[in-house]
């Protein structure tokens, strides 16, 4: 079986695997690092958002072998150890989460809006595609544009 | 088949009495206390039904409670522990699925002790072999309050006197205060240090009773989840995460239509996949047991199975429409020189599709079993997998873990069931997750429903109100045929259509009707209220335009609860009613009064595309009694207008020939951030009395606030929902 190298939340894995093993498989089964969420295994409905080379992927659409020598970052490699990303702060003070299943996805998704664009619009806002089926979807916005102001005030 | 009818409004009790006769109930109810043998303190008080036996007591009259050491089983009983390491820990049994129970009942805990909310973990109980373990119908809050603040309340007792004794100062001098007794001169004693001496204290020095509402610090206090760190890192575990010995992914093959059935599988190609460890037949499907879930899905696109249709192949939408529509009772007569304002109402099927799919891990052995689940009904899934796999349910442990989401959907455990067989078949452990796919097409679904409603006015007054109804219930041999025994018992147990008392509309009457079918329903966040209120108040807003009056004026002259119309003026006030907008916009509300609580909405929304609404702004306003958490009970009622929006909108599935067409987020239109409200606000109506329901209670609301802004804006009557479907 092929193996595959690369940086997982900040460390050098390799693992092996078929190359067409989706990545979000690869982090759940075979390295165990179960915060990026199965909910459709499509692309549709963005619970396992994560990030390659600091962009937002939907690991469940991403094959191994195209991650090779790259930089995988999911929820948990989002804080700097204890201190918290100011997204996932923001998730806190508003109070975001409901059932948090859908919330390591959006969490990821929008500190890589942040990252493409530092005040995000409404507009910005309506064009995250994750689905939160408890409907946190308020408290989200709201979250997005308290992280914005403390990243660049 | 019977109907029933309600004389005229003279003669029936207020919902005002009717709903303060409860909450006055359980407020005068005292809760047993007991001591459980243990080396920390550690105390237990019944919870359900137990306390009846102390209701309507007078105080003085109820036995010392706290002396009754007992050293049996907790199985029905709220455990508090008090840990030397200073941790307060009390077992759920209960489910978490994002409502809050567990930051609701750490709120009540750390309240009587006087413990910091970090202080108190709140782990969810396995499943229980006797008592109330059951999670719905909006009550945990109601049935945990007494017992949770009473069993606080008596560990703070015993703390502070074991602190007395062990200062030799009286115990009326000490304080309480973050999860420490405090003494003459500052010193302090952590709960923890003290908790050793504490459990053989039986007789307490200071009052163990909870304090007065008066004296609320935290039970009120809009309060953060206790796990919103371990969800933002991503720490939270659901049962897809659960890490078990040499448990293996599991996925399972479904037939195209709904309850189809396996001829013959070739699992050859299969079975020589890399990674594919077993392959087991079950009622449901073919199961490939695999190394991962990526094995398991290749495998399972592997197997070649002939299927034989369900029992519905051939059945549509239209025929399931069209046997609802004839299955409605008739109205009978209106009174004599009314004018009628009628209308028939649709509803689709509409899957629960909680976030994080069905998912079970199950050990089963020759002599015992264990799974790992969320489940809101513990006690019968552990009977039912033991009688799946043919072992005595004393053999079998229920490990409840937190859902992700729910929406009724997890009342059900067909998962368990199912990871139980293959366990069984295989001889390991396995986790068994449903795909997207499954749970959309297979998986459980609020019924489809058709509703006839008829406001009869005269001389400007509503003097009849009657609404009939006819929806799809589950037939277990799919017979697919009407079933009117099956409605008759359900008319006399249930709640019937338009029972809402809500308004004074004169002579109030409903009927049910339905039809059977082999699908997989389920109850759906606020059940039956979801379509039947959401109906009515749409004829409510057509019958005030009949009689030319303002839809808010309207409501706040018929109906007969000030609680109601108290909610209806704060949205009203709150969200400007009637101020001006723009061609193509509008705005719509709607009332709702169910679980002791009363909820109003207020929704704004551009429909100047009717085709692609937006709903701009959502104001709602709800009266629980007593919010525990209100910033809970805001995110609960986030969650419903977001129910509202979608299902009324835009999110329901289409029947075809036997089989649900859509299969994922991709065509099961739930709300997207660009559908929900640019602008969300919930007030949380003053404190007074006990808490009542909360988790389902916006949905009718939302849901008919959103129908009549969507009327009001595009000139329209909606009927058929979801509207752009
Ligand atoms: S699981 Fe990846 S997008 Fe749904
Ligand atoms: S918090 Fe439950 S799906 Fe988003």
């Amino acid at each position: 079986m092929p193996s595959h190298s690369f940086t997982l939340n900040g460390k050098p894995v390799t693992v092996e695997a078929p190359a067409d093993m989706p990545l979000l498989w690869v982090l759940r089964d075979l390295l165990h690092v179960t915060g990026p969420k199965y909910g459709c295994g499509v692309g549709v409905c963005r619970a396992c958002t994560s990030h390659l080379d600091g962009e937002e992927i939907q690991p469940c659409v991403v094959k191994v072998e195209d991650c090779q020598d790259r930089k995988v970052t999911t929820i948990e490699g989002l804080a700097d150890g204890d201190t918290l990303h100011p997204v996932q702060q923001a998730w806190m003070d508003c109070d975001v989460s409901q059932c948090g299943f859908c919330q390591p996805g959006q969490i990821m998704a929008a500190a890589a809006l942040l990252k493409r664009t530092s005040h995000p619009t409404d507009a910005d806002i309506d064009r995250i595609e994750n689905v939160c089926r408890c409907g946190t979807y308020a408290r989200i916005r709201e979250a997005i544009n308290k992280a914005a102001s403390e990243i660049t005030p | 088949m019977d109907g029933f009818e309600t004389p005229t409004a003279g003669s029936r009790p207020s919902e005002e009495a009717a709903d303060a006769a409860p909450r006055t109930a359980l407020s005068r109810r005292r809760f047993m206390v007991y001591s459980l043998a243990a080396s920390t303190l550690t105390i237990a008080a019944p919870l359900g039904c137990d306390t009846s036996t102390a209701q309507g007591a007078t105080p003085s009259a109820a036995p010392a409670a706290s002396d009754v050491l007992v050293t049996g089983t907790d199985e029905e009983m709220l455990v508090l522990e008090v840990t030397a390491a200073n941790k307060v820990v009390v077992r759920l049994p209960r489910l978490e699925v994002g409502q809050g129970i567990t930051t609701a009942v750490a709120m009540m805990i750390a309240e009587e002790l006087d413990a910091r909310i970090a202080d108190v973990d709140i782990p969810l109980a396995d499943a229980r072999t006797r008592g109330n373990q059951y999670t719905g119908g909006s009550n945990s809050v109601s049935s945990l309050y007494g017992p949770a603040r009473a069993l606080a309340a008596t560990a703070r007792a015993r703390l502070v006197t074991a602190a007395a004794r062990r200062w030799r100062v009286p115990a009326w001098s000490l304080r309480t205060r973050d999860t420490m007794v405090i003494g003459p001169g500052g010193r302090t004693a952590t709960f923890g240090s003290l908790s050793a001496s504490a459990a053989t204290i039986r007789r307490t020095s200071v009052s163990s009773k909870p304090k007065p509402a008066a004296k609320h610090k935290v039970i009120g206090r809009p309060t953060t989840r206790i796990d919103a760190r371990a969800i933002v890192t991503g720490e939270a575990k659901y049962a897809g995460d659960v890490t078990v010995a040499g448990v293996k992914p599991t996925v399972v093959a479904r037939p195209p239509t709904i309850r189809g059935k396996v001829v013959s599988v070739d699992d050859r190609a299969a079975r020589a996949l890399p990674g594919v460890r077993a392959v087991v037949r079950i009622p449901g499907g073919v199961a490939v047991v695999a190394d991962s879930f990526h094995h398991a899905f290749e495998a399972r696109d592997a197997l070649k199975i002939k299927w034989a249709p369900g029992p519905l192949a051939g059945l549509s939408d239209a025929a399931v429409r069209s046997r609802l529509k004839a299955a409605v009772p008739r109205l009978g007569t209106p009174p004599s020189g009314s004018t009628q304002v009628q209308g028939e109402f649709e509803f689709a099927f509409v899957s629960h599709a909680p976030m994080e799919v069905l998912t079970a891990v199950a050990d089963v052995r020759a002599h015992k079993a264990e799974f790992w689940f969320s489940t809101q009904t513990p006690m019968e899934a552990r009977d039912a997998v033991a009688s799946a796999v043919g072992l005595p349910a004393s053999a079998v442990r229920v490990h409840v873990l937190r859902g992700g989401g729910s929406f009724g959907r997890r009342l059900n455990y067909d998962a368990a069931i199912e990871a139980a067989l293959i366990s069984k078949a295989a001889g390991r452990p396995v986790k068994l997750m449903w795909s997207r796919n499954d749970d959309i097409r297979h998986g459980r679904m609020r019924p489809a429903s058709h509703h006839r409603i008829r406001a009869s006015h005269k001389d400007g007054r509503v003097v009849a109100f009657t609404h009939s109804m006819a929806s799809v219930s589950e037939s277990s041999e799919g017979k697919g045929v009407v079933n009117q025994a099956a409605f008759r018992g359900r008319l006399s147990a249930g709640p019937a259509p338009s029972d809402s008392g809500l308004y004074n509309f004169g002579r109030i009457s409903g009927d049910w009707g339905g039809i059977e079918l082999a699908i997989p329903l389920g109850a759906w966040r606020s059940v039956d209220s979801g379509t039947m209120r959401t109906a009515e108040e749409i004829v409510v807003d057509e019958v005030a335009a009949s009689l030319g009056q303002d839809a808010v004026e309207f409501r706040r002259t018929t109906l007969r609860n000030k609680a109601v119309k108290a909610v209806l003026d704060k949205v009203a006030a709150a969200g400007q009613w009637g101020r001006s907008l723009p061609a193509g916009h509008a705005q719509g509300v709607a009332v709702h009064e169910e679980y002791g609580s009363c909820v109003a909405c207020l929704a704004e929304i551009d429909a100047t595309d009717p085709k692609n609404p937006r709903v701009t702004k959502v104001v709602m306003a709800a009266d629980v009694g007593r919010a525990v958490n209100p910033r809970g009970l805001e995110a609960q009622l986030m969650g419903t207008a977001i129910d509202g929006i979608s299902t009324v909108l835009q999110a329901g599935l289409h029947l075809d020939r036997g089989a649900v067409r859509e299969g994922s987020f991709a065509d099961f239109h739930w709300a997207r951030q660009r559908h929900a409200p640019l602008h969300f606000e919930a007030h949380v109506m003053p404190a007074k009395g006990d808490p009542g329901g909360a988790g389902e209670l916006g949905v009718p609301a939302a849901s008919g606030a959103v129908a009549n802004a969507y009327a009001r804006a595009t000139g329209t009557k909606p009927r058929r929902f979801p509207l752009n479907f």
